[in-house]
């Protein structure tokens, strides 16, 4: 069942276009993951699939909504890149993850017991139970990207958005955050997402990978694109990492 | 009733509206501190100065309007911040200084330079009334009710703004209310500490208490009862050596922030005091 389609998309700040008629679908429990040179648009069209930028032209569905009037969002889930913490007031690794489950319990209802138990869940699939109690500006980098994948996790959505999560963690928390999406994908079926310089972590695991360029330039099983010859265009000290995590 | 240094009417009715200062301003500091915007108060307070200068003008109570101008501006500056067409300091900038432009002319206009005016400006709180009371409690339930009901969905809008709002949080409407929100809490506390040092009561025991904490809520809860505290003591302490109330709870309250970051270094703070 495909739960994300953009058909056609074009995106432009001005006069100049980042996104030319980008099409693009992702079907219940499929993991697939966006990847391009910088400047290839990749955050622009997570933004247009998100809602939060309408297109130029073309149609964005979720859920077979427009995603700026979905009904149900907690069905959406989105890690944003690098959170901007404030180190100065120490917010907790379990309020962290609890501040994601409002989109599922309604911002104004007190907390119950479904959504201890949830966000019990959504720690345990990052394993950071044991640091719940932590200040988030504590832990390291790849630690605190898992705080904020379980804050996504916590409102158990159908469709999990990632914005480059992986940017400069080290190995065990990328070893750990291939894990815990492969256990959403697997385990509760949903889609996912990943818009990423570095896939080499969950290379494995992959269903599609999506090459962009303003365009689509590849859409298919990671096997086959090394065969392809897709070239990206940039220099070679450019290029991204997850090619030699592919093949 | 009371013992010294509490023990005249005019002391109890400081240390009311004092105590319920006290614990307001730093419940609102909390949530600008974490969003970066410690100044906010102060900008608010200019703005305030006009709403004070304008009642003296139009012979309106001046605490009524300064919360009218004050609650209009914040709401003015959040949706220039929130539709981009200034940063966040610009915006403040802009609204900081038109504000005490506008309050000098409106006193230059009202020829009422007076002491009223300079009660608001440094604080008198020895002066309150009875109605000031009311007024001032008044407001703290507003700020403490508001707190209790949004307090979740604030804390997620000023940790992450972006996926609150793809979760489909009313970030829009939060966000006014953190700013009318803060316009109250400053014209609550014009009359305790003064328009000059308003923000210092939002901000200072926040950073207090984030000495001592390690979660957002037990930084909440533990800025309120710092800053009760810098009020009942800086009270104490103004009556006994007869100095200026306002600035000396605010001194208090620095002081409380020096003495807590020196006894309670970081290394103290790791290995755990306060939890959620």
């Amino acid at each position: 069942m495909t739960i994300l389609s953009a058909e056609d998309v074009s995106f432009a700040y001005g006069d100049e276009v980042v996104l030319d008629s980008v099409s693009l679908t992702l079907d219940a429990g499929e993991f697939v993951a966006l990847v391009g040179p910088n400047g290839s648009g990749k955050s622009t069209l997570l933004r247009v699939l998100l809602g939060l930028l309408r297109p130029t032209a073309g149609q964005v569905r979720v859920f077979g909504e427009d995603p700026r009037n979905l009904h149900d969002r907690w069905r959406v889930g989105y890690v944003p890149q690098r959170p901007n913490l404030a180190r100065e007031v120490p917010a907790s690794v379990e309020e962290v993850v609890a501040a994601g489950r409002l989109a599922r319990s309604g911002w104004r209802s007190r907390m119950g017991a479904a959504d201890r138990i949830a966000i019990d869940h959504a720690l345990e699939a990052v394993a950071l139970r044991d640091l719940r109690d932590r200040p988030v500006s504590e832990l390291s980098g790849g630690q605190q990207q898992r705080s904020f994948i379980a804050k996504a996790l916590a409102s158990e959505p159908d469709l999990l958005i990632l914005d480059e999560p992986v940017a400069g963690v080290d190995a065990e928390s990328q070893k750990r955050f291939a894990d815990s999406l492969t256990h959403l994908v697997d385990e509760h079926g949903a889609g996912v997402l990943l818009v990423s310089h570095e896939v080499g972590a969950v290379a494995h695991a992959l269903d599609r990978v999506v090459v962009l360029k303003k365009k689509i330039l590849f859409d298919g099983p990671p096997s086959e694109l090394a065969g392809t010859g897709v070239r990206l265009g940039v220099e070679a000290a450019d290029l991204p990492l997850w090619l030699e995590g592919l093949g | 009733m009371l013992p010294f240094p509490f023990d005249r009417d005019y002391m109890q009715l400081a240390l009311a509206a004092g105590v319920v200062v006290g614990a307001c301003a730093p419940l609102i500091g909390t949530f600008l501190v974490q969003r970066r915007l410690s100044l906010l108060g102060d900008g608010i307070g200019h703005l305030a100065f006009a709403g004070v200068a304008a009642g003296l003008l139009l012979g309106i109570w001046p605490v009524w309007a300064a919360l009218a101008v004050a609650v209009a501006g914040a709401l003015g500056l959040e949706r220039l911040r929130s539709r981009g067409k200034a940063s966040g300091d610009l915006a403040l900038a802009l609204f900081f200084y038109s504000g005490i432009a506008a309050g000098v002319v409106l006193v230059g206009l009202s020829d009422s330079f007076n002491a009223g005016l300079l009660t608001y400006l440094f604080g008198g709180i020895l002066t309150v009334t009875r109605q000031d009371v009311l007024v001032v409690v008044g407001l703290g339930v507003v700020i403490v009710t508001a707190v209790a009901v949004c307090g979740r969905a604030l804390f997620a809008v000023v940790l992450d703004e972006e996926s609150s709002r793809v979760g489909g949080l009313p970030v829009d409407e939060l966000n006014s209310l953190l700013a009318a929100l803060t316009a109250v809490t400053v014209v609550a506390a014009m009359r305790v500490v003064g328009i000059l040092l308003v923000a210092a009561l939002m901000v200072l025991p926040v950073a207090t208490a984030q000495v001592l904490a390690r979660s957002f809520r037990a930084t909440l809860y533990l800025s309120a009862v710092v800053g009760v505290v810098s009020v009942v003591v800086g009270l104490a302490a103004a009556r006994i050596w007869g100095l200026a109330p306002g600035g000396t709870i605010v001194l208090v309250a620095a002081g409380a922030f020096g003495v807590t970051s020196v006894v309670f270094g970081r290394n103290h703070v790791r290995s755990g005091f306060l939890g959620g």
